[in-house]
C-alpha cells in the first residue's frame, strides 16, 4: 500500500515537472525565435533606427523611388492609443461592477452579474468584430460623424472585450479582503459608501491594478476584432473619428502576402518582437504590483 | 475531478495535439509512387498558399483522395507569399499563388515550375446606390489614385467616394494594380482590409463605397461594375476584353514527383475543369485565348 502511494507520488511529481519544463522550454524557444527573426531587420537588412522608427511605410518601393521605408511608429502609436483609451473607458466600469458584485449586492452579483461577465469573456473576438462592423461602425457614421471606421470604434469594441478581465480580477481582490476590515470601518460609524471608498477600495488597490494591467495587455494583443473596425489606414489619426492601424492588424494583414526572409516580412517579425517586449513590460508591472499587494 | 486514470489520458492528448501542431507544413512529405507499381499511388502532398484558391483545391484534393486512398493531401491557406516561399524552401510540395512567382520580390522563380490550373475573375464592386454601371479604366484609375472623389464626376449620384483598399501585397491587389491601375500607385484610401468577407460587408453597408472582389464573393448586396463595357464573364475574359483576372498557379520546386504530377493532372482534367472549377465560380484555364506573361 505504502509502496504504491510512493510510486504514485513519484509519477505525479515527474509528470508535473516535465510539463512545467515543456512550458518553460516553449516560452524560451518563442522568445529566441522572435528575437532572431525580429532583429534580422538590423542584422541582415542593415536598416537604420531612424528608418524603422519613422512614420513612412513603403516596404515595396524600390530604392530608386525613395524606398524601402519600413517605419513602424504609426503601428506602435495605434496600438498604444487604442489600448490605453480602452482601459480608461473599461477600468472605472469594471471596478464599479466589482464593487456592486462584491459589496453592494452579493446575491444579485453571484446569481446574475457573474455569469453575465463570464459569458462576455467567452464570446470569440471575431463576433465582437462582426458586431462592431455591422452595428457600431454605421452607428458612428450616422450619428457622430466620420466614416465610422475609427479609433472610437476600436476603443469601444476593446473596452467591452477587456471589461470581464478587469471586473473579475477586481471582484476577486475585493472578496479576498478580510471581513474584519469592513466591520471595523462600520463600527467606527462609517456609512457603506465611506467604507467602500476609504477602506475597501484602497486595500484592494493592488489586485484591482493587476486586473487593469491584465486588461491592458489583452487589449494590446487583440487583433481580429480591432482590425475589422479601425479601418487599417496607415496614418497617425488626427481625431478620434479617424481610421488608424495597430501592430497586430498590420501583422495579420501582411504576413501571408510577404515572402519569408524579405525585408517586408522581417519588419513584421520586428513588430511582433515589439509586441512581445511590450507584454513582458506588462507582466513585469503585474509582478511589481502583486509584490506590493503581498505586504498586507 | 477526473477519475485517476483520466489524467493520463488528458496529458497524453495535450502532448499528442502539441506534437501534431508543431509538425505542420514543415513535415517532410513522401515522394510517392516508388516500388508500388503502376496504378497504385501512395504518398503525401502538402499544399499551401493563396486563400482565394484554397476552397477549390481543397475540394479537388478530397475527390482525388477518394479515388486514390493511398494518397494523403493536406491543403493549407496562408496567402500567395507564404505559398511561394514555402515551396521554394521545400517546406511543402505545391505552392498556390494568384500571381506569377517572377512578380514576387524575394522569390527565385528560376527553380519553380509553374502549372496554371484555373482563371480567377475579379469584379469592381460598389455600394448598390452609387448609380454607376460602367467605368472606363481611366475613370477607375482616377478614383483609386484619389483624383476623383465624388461619384457625380463619373455619372453617378452626388455622393462622396469611400475607397476600400485591399492589403498591400495581397494577390488580389497586385492583380488590380497591374492590370487595372496599369501600375499607378493607389491613394491611401479610407479603409484597408485583407479578408474578402470583410470587404464585402463594408462595401454593402457603407454609402459610396468602392472596392474589388473575386466573383465568388458577388452577391445581391454589392453592385458589380463593368470595366470599359466588359463584364467578368468567360467570354469577355477569354477574348481579352475584360482585364481584371488572374491565373491560379500551382508551383512545384523543379519537376513534380509522380504523385504530385498525378494530382496536378487531375486538377487539369476535364472532369475538374468543367465541373468543380465552374461550380465554384472560377473559369477553366484551357479556354483562354489571351496570353499573359509575368
Amino acid at each position: 500500500m505504502v509502496n504504491r502511494n510512493v510510486r504514485r507520488e513519484f509519477l505525479g511529481y515527474s509528470l508535473t515537472f516535465s510539463c512545467a519544463l515543456i512550458a518553460i522550454l516553449l516560452t524560451l524557444a518563442i522568445i529566441l525565435f522572435l528575437g532572431w527573426k525580429g532583429l534580422a531587420v538590423f542584422t541582415q537588412h542593415k536598416i537604420s533606427l531612424t528608418n524603422i522608427f519613422s512614420v513612412h511605410w513603403w516596404p515595396d518601393r524600390p530604392a530608386g523611388a525613395g524606398g524601402p521605408q519600413v517605419g513602424v511608429l504609426t503601428f506602435i502609436f495605434g496600438s498604444v492609443i487604442t489600448s490605453t483609451l480602452a482601459v480608461l473607458v473599461s477600468a472605472p466600469l469594471g471596478v464599479t461592477v466589482a464593487v456592486f458584485m462584491a459589496e453592494i449586492s452579493p446575491r444579485l452579483g453571484q446569481r446574475f452579474l457573474q455569469p453575465v461577465i463570464e459569458l462576455l469573456a467567452g464570446i470569440p473576438s471575431v463576433v465582437y468584430g462582426y458586431i462592431g462592423l455591422s452595428v457600431l461602425v454605421p452607428f458612428i457614421r450616422n450619428n457622430i460623424g466620420g466614416t465610422g471606421f475609427s479609433l472610437l470604434a476600436g476603443v469601444m469594441v476593446l473596452a467591452v472585450m477587456i471589461l470581464p478581465t478587469i471586473a473579475s480580477m477586481a471582484t476577486d481582490a475585493i472578496r479576498a479582503l478580510p471581513g474584519t476590515l469592513k466591520e471595523a470601518a462600520l463600527a467606527l460609524g462609517a456609512t457603506r459608501w465611506q467604507a467602500i471608498r476609504t477602506v475597501i477600495l484602497p486595500s484592494a488597490r493592488a489586485g484591482i491594478l493587476m486586473g487593469v494591467v491584465l486588461g491592458l495587455a489583452r487589449a494590446f494583443g487583440e487583433a481580429l476584432a480591432v482590425q475589422m473596425v479601425i479601418g487599417n489606414r496607415r496614418e497617425i489619426p488626427h481625431s478620434i473619428l479617424d481610421p488608424l492601424i495597430t501592430l497586430t492588424s498590420g501583422i495579420t494583414m501582411d504576413m501571408g502576402n510577404t515572402v519569408q526572409g524579405s525585408l517586408w516580412n522581417d519588419t513584421l517579425w520586428f513588430m511582433a518582437l515589439i509586441l512581445l517586449v511590450l507584454s513582458f513590460f506588462f507582466i513585469f508591472l503585474i509582478r511589481l504590483l502583486g509584490r506590493k499587494g503581498a505586504v498586507h | 475531478m477526473l477519475p485517476k486514470k483520466g489524467w493520463f489520458g488528458v496529458i497524453f492528448l495535450i502532448l499528442a495535439v502539441s506534437l501534431a501542431l508543431t509538425a505542420g507544413c514543415g513535415q517532410k512529405s513522401g515522394t510517392g509512387g516508388g516500388p508500388q507499381g503502376e496504378g497504385k499511388l501512395t504518398g503525401t502532398i502538402v499544399v499551401a498558399g493563396s486563400t482565394a484558391m484554397q476552397p477549390v483545391i481543397e475540394e479537388a484534393a478530397k475527390r482525388f483522395m477518394e479515388s486514390n486512398p493511398g494518397v494523403q493531401i493536406t491543403v493549407q491557406g496562408g496567402g500567395s507569399g507564404t505559398g511561394l516561399s514555402q515551396v521554394s524552401q521545400g517546406a511543402c510540395d505545391i505552392g498556390m499563388s494568384d500571381i506569377f512567382a517572377e512578380e514576387k520580390a524575394g522569390i527565385d522563380a528560376g527553380q519553380l515550375k509553374d502549372h496554371k490550373v484555373l482563371v480567377q475573375a475579379f469584379a469592381l464592386v460598389t455600394h448598390p446606390e452609387v448609380g454607376v454601371d460602367n467605368l472606363t479604366k481611366q475613370q477607375i484609375q482616377d478614383i483609386f489614385t484619389g483624383k476623383i472623389t465624388n461619384w457625380k464626376e463619373v455619372g453617378g449620384r452626388n455622393q462622396k467616394i469611400f475607397l476600400v483598399n485591399r492589403a498591400k501585397g495581397s494577390g488580389t491587389r497586385a492583380t488590380f494594380h497591374q492590370y487595372v491601375m496599369d501600375g499607378k500607385e493607389e491613394a491611401k484610401g479610407d479603409v484597408e482590409q485583407e479578408s474578402s468577407g470583410t470587404v464585402y460587408q463594408i462595401v454593402s453597408q457603407t454609402p459610396g463605397a468602392v472596392s474589388y472582389l473575386a466573383i465568388a464573393y458577388l452577391n445581391g448586396k454589392v453592385k458589380p461594375v463593368k470595366i470599359n463595357g466588359a463584364a467578368p464573364t468567360e467570354e469577355d475574359i477569354s477574348t481579352g476584353k475584360y482585364p481584371f483576372w488572374a491565373f491560379g498557379h500551382l508551383y512545384t520546386k523543379g519537376e513534380p514527383s509522380k504523385v504530385v504530377k498525378a494530382f496536378i493532372d487531375f486538377v487539369l482534367s476535364d472532369e475538374v475543369q468543367n465541373g468543380l472549377i465552374r461550380e465554384m465560380k472560377y473559369f477553366p484555364v484551357k479556354g483562354m485565348k489571351v496570353e499573359r506573361k509575368p
